[in-house]
């Protein structure tokens, strides 16, 4: 692939080293800055004033009694802000004919859902600000709210009235239509009279992102450019977005992500926050920064999931399967987020996972309703598609009797088969089902807790116990920006990388990719280390400035290494051709006769050899190159995707589910993912298990809850329930690797892997435990009181209802002070 | 998250928090370890003009033996009540609460009066503090008077310390030898209980001579399942010996309902967890 030889494979070689990541020392110290430990002379705070209603016009803002308290500046609406404060885009209009309802960062004659803004108060200092938001007296008239996807599907209540419907686009993909397959209602016609059809319903239910670190924004409008500073992973996007909404030109714009403190997808936007702060430090020529609560995190900040899915798949009695029918209808909430719809659609070709469906069908509703916006969030669109396929295969499986991994085996790609061309369309690379099932039921001891369930079946004992498979792949490495193209996504997927030699030997990389968390700097200084031959602490790895970090996508759907890295070596190949001139001219030797390895040319058969640092530092003296050329090493590449990527593995989940109340216990989870080459183990297991937890939050304890009138009853973590290390047990993670063999490196994405993988698994294992007693299914998330409820009449369960737990309790004396949400 | 502006006092003898108390009427507010005032006041649903610390008052802090009971101290954290040898030996039943109490952070900073005087329904104390029994000191202007368990939980976040008064400290009588188990269900650890139930239990032989079952979350206050003491006293504590005085759990009881279950759910789960409960305060198999 490459002019360069690739580096020698021994003891030092960075590559698959377990390195500790070269960031923590820092961030886990405290020598770090987030965005609000960011102070500048003269700054004021904002303080927002959100909407407790889920609909409502806005009758009028009285903010008169706020603008009198002590130290407010301002205050300021929507009206005042005008065109200035620009708009949130959606960035991927999924169907030319989609229903987008305008989103202005703080509107002023509506609201669409509950914690939308209606006013800033800009104070001295925070606290003032948020004493004075309370004082913002809004007279609101309620409409009614657009709640139920269901019903809003049906149109009987409007999230937006001026549009008419809610239905924001449908998008389909039919096999025998785009040539990749059969016709799935044939097959499912042919499987009624002489097959196996499966019909099920399952909900994926509203997930919050919840990273650790809120949003939080500042903004400098006083230097020439106006800098940005925001707990963003997008600070690319986001810069780009501002400058297109505002008119302000994008080289007036500077767009900073400092340390970031996890995002997970929920900082993938471009937010009203943003955009208001923005609009008041320029309106006011003032530093300006909003940090937000927890509370309005929870409320405000995107949500992610919620679907419902509709899935028909039909086998031969023999468990080939035959056809898969998706429909989905996907709860946008109030607007159309910057990828929005789209997250669905990046589920639209993975429901066949690693199948061998002939036919396959995916029909997708976007629906508007007066909740939250929802957006990415960690394997977007992929752990739903995951989800339903795996619970289905598993369903399928009961229904033969067979054993769900025999079932998979029967109808995955063989390994043998690879590259493959899928009934969605997209070209799987390499992968091997067979190595990663095989590892995993023995790091699992799969035959052992087969033998166990057997006993307490048997036995009726009050704890029994199930197993719960997924064999999951996933496209990661968005993307290869013509296929971006063709689906009307806004942007490419390409990355950018840059790589500098100082005079002293050191290096600097530069990425577009913008980490939050992800551990970039170890990674790609691991890379470059091996390719350019220098030390792993000499490279220095930059990114998530707009000023620094020029060029670039950002850091969201497990792209980083797989696009960033590929990125990255290139350019590290194109110092080393640009040294290599210069090497032959002060080796005097000729080009043809050098070799480069371990980072130093050297004339083949002789010792006489110089190393690519000392050409660094010879061309910053610059004393004598060669004519006719350049006297710089320093090079970038900009890499656009051949393909998506695809990681997949075989995880088995052993779930214990205590009868008499419905209480259930992870007893052992073993997983065996193949993700290619791995650049760092230590990173690999962060992302896995932590990956993993998120994925097991959502089949048994994440929701989040609306209740009848629109608000937000999950609105804080004593009801949105976030595990923690206590909860969750020690995972068994171990790898295959079939290397990828459309990037240099043959490496494969992982930050989402476990959290798409991880949900199926878990509610398989905990519907197996309970299989025998007539229970199919139970819904997300797997509470004690929904198994029961399952065990007792063999329903699945309804929808979560019911109050918040009112520990804190509002009504004890002094004086009451509540103005709406979000304080 | 940052409440609205208050004043501030921290007074270190009780009858200064009381005048202080007295003077300010109901616009002030006391705190203790800050763990449910402090979320409520960042939240903006309160906002007390005057916030009463009693934190720099010694006398409230701390574990005393007297004779035939042991006093808690309104201001000792869990974390102290927890691994103290008193409470140990002669109020099993409250250790094993506090032990699953919230989360290490909220057990250094809270304390055994802040929650009992907060009475929210599904805190871990109260139902011990039934079962076994528990009197209750309060300070108020005119000297101090005592409660009863019975009589101190009156209602959601309501007791009967008065406006103008504060608990300042518990009397438990001594459980010495008695068996305990603290049965929580909760879906994450550092949960609330969803149903909790505390038991006691003196042994003779493999018999259950008595009986102490407290009940957490089952409604407005904790409670006491005086029924299922009853009825366990004289019984095998073995799960068939005990299961028909457990099915007695949820009797006369209106738990509430929220996210995590419906009142009949809970009521289901009292008497499951009461048999746990009692099987393991016996020390017996089949718990
Ligand atoms: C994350 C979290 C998890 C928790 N989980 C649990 C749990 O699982 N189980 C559980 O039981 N509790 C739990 N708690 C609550 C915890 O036990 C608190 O410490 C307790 O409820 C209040 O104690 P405190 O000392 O912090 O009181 P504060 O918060 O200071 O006060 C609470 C209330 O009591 C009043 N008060 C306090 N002391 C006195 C006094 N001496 N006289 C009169 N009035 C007084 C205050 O005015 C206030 O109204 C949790 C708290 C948090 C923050």
């Amino acid at each position: 692939m490459t002019a360069v030889q690739e580096p020698a494979v021994g003891a030092d070689r960075e590559i698959g080293r377990e390195r500790r990541r070269k960031e923590d020392a820092r961030l886990i110290t405290g020598r770090t800055r987030w965005t609000d430990n960011i102070v500048l002379p003269g700054m004021l705070h904002l303080a927002m004033v959100r909407s407790p209603f889920a609909h409502a016009s806005i009758v009028s803002i009285d903010t008169s009694e706020a603008e009198e308290a002590p130290n407010v500046v301002a205050v300021l609406t929507g009206a005042d802000l005008g065109e200035a404060q620009g708009a949130c885009i959606n960035a991927w209009a999924i169907t030319e004919d989609q229903v987008t309802p305008p989103h202005l960062p703080m509107p002023s004659d509506r609201v669409a859902f509950a914690g939308e803004i209606v006013a800033v108060v800009v104070a001295r200092s925070a606290a003032e600000a948020r004493d004075a938001a309370e004082l913002v007296d809004v007279e609101y008239d309620e409409l009614p709210a657009a709640l139920d996807l269901k019903e809003a599907a049906a149109d009987t209540v409007l999230a937006h009235p001026d549009l008419g419907t809610n239905k924001s686009a449908f998008w389909k993909f039919d096999s025998a239509e785009a040539g990749t397959g059969g016709d799935v209602d044939e097959a499912i016609a042919a499987a009624r009279t002489d097959g196996v059809v499966i019909e099920r319903e399952y909900r994926q239910q509203r997930l919050i992102p919840a990273f650790m670190e809120p949003r939080s924004v500042v903004v400098d409008p006083t230097g020439e450019q106006h800098t940005i500073w925001s707990a963003t992973q997008v600070p690319h996007i986001l810069r780009f977005a501002i400058a297109a909404t505002t008119g302000v030109p994008e080289s007036k714009i500077r767009v900073i992500a400092p340390d970031v403190g996890g995002g997970f997808g929920g900082k993938l936007q471009q937010t009203p926050e943003e955009m208001i702060a923005f609009a008041v430090g320029r309106r006011l020529g003032k530093p300006v920064k909003y940090t937000e609560t927890r509370s309005e995190s929870l409320l405000a900040a995107h949500h992610g999931r919620d679907q419902w899915q509709k899935l028909t798949l039909s086998a031969e009695k023999d468990g080939t399967v035959t056809g898969f029918k998706v429909e989905l209808l996907a709860d946008l909430g109030a607007y159309v987020a910057i990828v929005g719809g789209g997250v669905p659609v990046l589920g639209a070709f993975m429901f066949n996972a690693i199948y061998k469906f002939p036919a396959y069908q995916f029909n997708c509703q976007t629906v508007l309703t007066n909740k939250t916006w929802t957006d990415a969030y960690r394997g977007a669109g992929r752990p739903e598609a995951t989800y339903a396929v795996e619970r289905m295969m598993s369903e399928l499986a009961a229904e033969l009797g067979m054993d769900p991994l025999e079932l998979r085996e029967k109808n995955w790609i063989k390994h043998e088969e690879f590259p493959f061309t899928t009934v969605a369309g997209l070209e799987y690379d390499t992968g091997n089902y067979e190595a990663a099932t095989a590892k995993a039921k023995e790091l699992f001891g799969y035959d052992e807790l087969r033998a166990e369930q057997a006993r307490r079946r048997e036995s009726g004992d009050p704890v029994q116990l199930g197993i719960g498979v997924s064999t999951f792949t996933e496209m990661c490495g968005l993307a290869p920006s013509r296929v971006l193209g063709q689906l009307n996504y806004g942007a490419g997927g390409w990355e950018h990388a840059s790589v500098r030699m100082l005079a002293t030997g050191k290096v600097e990389v530069v990425t577009g990719a913008s980490a939050h968390g992800q551990g970039h700097e170890t990674a790609f200084s691991q890379i470059v280390a091996d390719r350019l031959g220098v030390p792993f602490d000499d490279v220095e790895g930059l990114h998530g400035d707009t000023q620094i970090a020029h060029k670039g996508l950002d850091t969201y759907g497990s792209r980083s290494l797989v696009v960033g890295g590929e990125a990255l070596v290139k350019a590290v190949d194109k110092v080393i051709e640009k040294a290599r001139p210069i090497a032959a001219h002060l080796l005097e030797a000729s080009v043809d006769d050098l070799e480069f390895a371990d980072g130093r040319f050297s004339v083949r058969g002789t010792d006489s050899g110089v190393a690519i640092t000392e050409i660094a530092t010879a061309v910053f003296a610059a004393h004598d190159y060669p004519e006719g050329v350049e006297p710089s090493l320093d090079s970038e590449a900009t890499y656009d995707p051949v393909n998506f990527n695809y990681p997949h593995g075989t995880h088995l989940c052993a779930m214990e589910v205590d009868t008499e109340t419905g209480a259930v216990r992870m007893r052992k989870y073993a997983c065996v993912d193949d993700i290619g080459t791995i650049i760092n183990p230590l990173i690999v297991s962060g992302q896995v298990h932590g990956g993993l937890v998120q994925g097991i939050a959502q089949a048994l304890w994440e929701e989040a809850v609306y209740d009848d009138a629109g608000t937000l009853v999950s609105g804080s973590f004593v009801d949105y329930l976030l595990p923690t290390a206590a909860d969750t047990i020690s995972f068994d993670v171990d790898h295959t690797s079939s290397p990828s063999i459309t990037n240099t490196l043959g490496t494969k994405g992982v930050g989402e892997a476990g959290t798409i993988a991880s949900t199926p698994a878990v509610i398989n294992a905990v519907v197996d435990a309970l299989r025998h007693l007539g229970v199919d299914d139970v819904r997300m998330p797997a509470t004690p009181s929904r198994v029961y409820a399952a065990i007792q009449g063999a329903s699945a369960g309804g929808a979560t209802d019911g109050a918040a737990m009112p520990h804190f309790d509002p009504a004890e004396p002094g004086r009451s002070s509540t103005e709406g949400a979000g304080a | 998250m940052i409440p609205a502006a208050f004043d501030y006092v921290a007074p270190t003898s009780v009858e200064d928090a009381v005048a202080a108390l007295a003077q300010h009427g109901d616009e002030a507010k006391i705190i203790a370890g800050g763990q449910s005032l402090l979320p409520v006041l960042r939240m903006r649903l309160n906002a007390p003009e005057m916030v009463i610390d009693l934190g720099r008052i010694d006398t409230l802090r701390g574990v005393r033996d007297d004779g035939d009971a042991i006093v808690i101290g309104a201001m000792t954290p869990h974390s102290v009540v927890g691994s103290d040898p008193l409470v140990a030996q002669h109020a099993g039943l409250v250790a094993a609460a506090v032990e699953h109490l919230a989360d290490a952070q909220v057990r250094h900073r809270g304390t055994f009066g802040g929650a009992l005087a907060h009475a929210d329904p599904a805190g871990d104390l109260g139902a011990p503090a039934r079962a076994l029994g528990a009197e209750f000191a309060i300070a108020g202007s005119g000297g101090t008077r005592t409660v009863s368990a019975d009589d101190f939980f009156v209602d959601l976040f309501e007791t009967a310390i008065g406006e103008d008064e504060i608990l300042t400290e518990v009397r438990i009588p001594k459980h010495t030898g008695w068996g305990s188990h603290y049965e929580k269900f909760v879906r994450v650890a550092h949960q609330w209980p969803i149903v909790a139930v505390a038991a006691s239990v003196r042994m003779e032989g493999g018999t259950i001579a008595e009986a102490r079952v407290g009940l957490t979350n089952m409604g407005s206050t904790p409670l006491r399942a005086r029924q299922v003491e009853d009825a366990l006293a004289g019984q095998p504590a073995t799960p068939d010996g005990v299961r028909a005085a457990a099915e007695l759990a949820a009797d006369g009881t209106e738990p509430p309902s929220d996210l995590n279950g419906d009142a009949g759910y809970r009521r289901h789960l009292a008497r499951v967890l009461t048999r746990r409960a009692v099987l393991a305060a016996a020390g017996a198999d089949g718990a």
